[in-house]
């Protein structure tokens, strides 16, 4: 079952125009840069935005930190809220059932194709953005270090590690947005309304962390410490809301997951 | 091959089927007959393990469902509401991939199977377009494809010939029939009693969720003890059989006599010309209007 579904969504071609629109966003930063050399002031803009332009290698940083708070999310919302609600509309998924397909294996393979999408969504535009960064954009850093957002010096290889880490930082942090569509695409069928809830739950989220009154409740939040990555290259590491978000997605991804499950196996199909 | 006990499904304060005693045995082609909304496909549903039962007790192919799903369903072929399939694939690739779910054998076999299946329904020549370009009795014929794919020995068909065309209707009748003869035990549910008549051999008739008959067709289809006489000398008729005539409307007669070989020969020996002569059977329609009508009162009276 989970050859099949992962083999559906690679034939999908929703899947590689979501993709390809994912990516254009920080392939046409990188141009503007390029074209016109006017970086944001440091400080400013998206993170490791002011400094591409003196070290292309930072821009897949530059392009997760582009479309990690609305882009990426909304893409794996559109995707996790299609897998079950998806099925349910066209009504295959009552044939995918009697083939017959359990209900909990059904879900863990729904899971790992949206897994899957999550993993190739972020590689796909980090290695975009790596191409672009170093044909578009800055190549100081030849001489093999790279400045932190500390100010001291990066080796090669610790900029690669620390940028594989945020990478899997931010795949985490969009699973906790995968499982909450799942479990909203089990309880609706229609895959719009499972999306753009999953959606309304990271607005309300992000509205709420700009409230003061909300204070208490920040740290449950789950957009939270999404762009916590950046602590990652600070000299040394800042690991405390790095540690705290990984563990905040996985507490969403538990819970939801749990939820859609124990939603999805006792539901009446009846679409 | 199908049997419930006091099988009820409740969605919220609603009953859709209440107390339902279905008994299918093997070798049957049992026609499951009931209006729209009377609780049919939610019934079917519940055999498949779609939709949960409030209570009672569910057999299938003598295992209880839901629970033995697993190994109930590679046994069974179902059609349940109308086909339905992935947009974007073939019809080809729709049932490889529908195969695939719940992989079992070599792939070459499997592609042997769906080529089967396809062929079986009459989409053998069929070209690699994608379903959405496909017509409705194209997909109706590939949702039977997909019922057909693992040989079953139990097909449950909603409304399989929705959509058809007369020669279409008229193929599927003959794969099922064909498929009955080859030992396949089938459970046809359907609005239509023209196609239950032609096709079924047992009759479950559902009003309101409640199961108002079960039998077999010739039981209801019996005699009624009246014999249809067509002739042009009705008056000699008459005069022959004085107060067994019952109807009598133009050139067409229906006579209080139950043997009609008896009674053509008297009509015979009286030089009576006759048309046409037949024992009178209950037909399927007026069966199920009446046992529908009184199954509605039973439930305004309670």
């Amino acid at each position: 079952m989970i050859g099949v579904e992962l083999h559906k969504m690679v034939r999908d071609r929703r899947t590689w125009v979501t993709i390809g629109l994912l990516d254009a966003l920080p392939t046409l930063v990188a141009i503007l840069l390029a074209v016109t050399d006017l970086g944001p002031r440091p400080g400013t803009g998206p993170a490791f935005l002011s400094a591409v332009l003196a070290d292309g290698k930072l821009f897949p940083l530059a392009a997760i930190a582009i479309v990690l708070p609305l882009f990426m999310p909304a893409a794996v919302a559109v995707v996790a809220g299609d897998a079950i609600a998806g099925e349910a509309q066209s009504g295959t998924l009552r044939y995918v059932l009697v083939r017959p397909v359990g209900r909990t294996r059904l879900l863990v393979a729904k899971l790992v194709s949206v897994v899957s999408f999550v993993l190739l969504a972020v590689l796909v535009v980090a290695a975009t953005a790596y191409i672009t960064g170093s044909l578009l954009l800055g190549n100081q850093s030849i001489a093999a270090t790279t400045t932190s957002v500390s100010g001291t010096a990066l080796s090669t290889q610790e900029l690669a590690g620390r940028t594989g880490l945020a990478l899997v930082y931010a795949i985490l942090s969009m699973l906790g947005v995968a499982a909450i569509a799942l479990f909203l695409s089990t309880v609706t069928e229609s895959p719009l309304a499972a999306a753009l809830g999953t959606l309304a739950v990271l607005i309300a989220s992000t509205l709420l962390l700009t409230l003061d009154a909300a204070t208490s409740l920040h740290p449950y939040l789950p957009t939270r410490y999404w762009l916590s990555f950046v602590d990652l290259f600070r000299d040394p590491i800042l690991w405390r809301n790095v540690g705290r978000g990984a563990g905040l997605q996985a507490a969403y991804v538990a819970v939801f997951l749990a939820a859609a499950w124990a939603n999805f196996t006792t539901k009446d199909v009846t679409d | 091959m199908i049997k419930t006990q006091g099988l009820t499904k409740r969605f919220g304060r609603i009953v859709a089927v209440d107390k339902l005693d279905l008994d299918v045995r093997e070798g049957d082609i049992y026609g499951f007959l009931g209006a729209n909304g009377s609780g049919k496909t939610t019934t079917v549903r519940m055999l498949l393990g779609l939709v949960l039962a409030t209570s009672g007790d569910i057999r299938v192919l003598d295992q209880p469902m839901p629970r033995s799903s697993r190994s109930v369903l590679p046994h069974v072929g179902a059609l349940v509401e109308g086909p339905a399939a992935y947009r974007h694939l073939s019809g080809r690739a729709n049932l490889a991939a529908f195969d695939a779910m719940a992989a079992d054998g070599r792939r070459a076999d499997r592609l042997r199977r769906v080529d089967a299946a396809l062929e079986q329904v009459g989409l053998g020549a069929v070209d690699n377009r994608p379903l959405r370009a496909y017509s409705l009795g194209m997909r109706q014929r590939l949702g039977i494809a997909g019922a057909l794919l693992r040989k079953p020995r139990l097909l449950v068909l909603d409304e399989p010939t929705n959509g058809l065309d007369p020669q279409g209707i008229r193929e599927i009748r003959d794969l099922l029939l064909s498929l009955h003869a080859a030992g396949t035990t089938i459970f046809l549910s359907s609005h239509l009693l023209a196609e239950v008549e032609q096709l079924c051999t047992r009759v479950g008739v559902l009003a309101q969720g409640t199961l108002v008959i079960q039998q077999d067709l010739d039981t209801l289809q019996r005699p009624t003890g009246r014999t249809f006489v067509r002739t042009p000398d009705v008056a000699q008729v008459r005069s022959l059989l004085d107060g067994q005539v019952e109807v009598h409307d133009d050139d067409s007669l229906l006579i209080r006599v139950s043997d009609a070989a008896e009674l053509n020969a008297r009509l015979v020996e009286a030089g009576v010309r006759v048309h046409e002569l037949s024992p009178e059977r209950h037909t399927l329609e007026d069966v199920v209007l009446a046992a529908t009508e009184a199954g509605n009162g039973r439930r305004a009276d309670s």
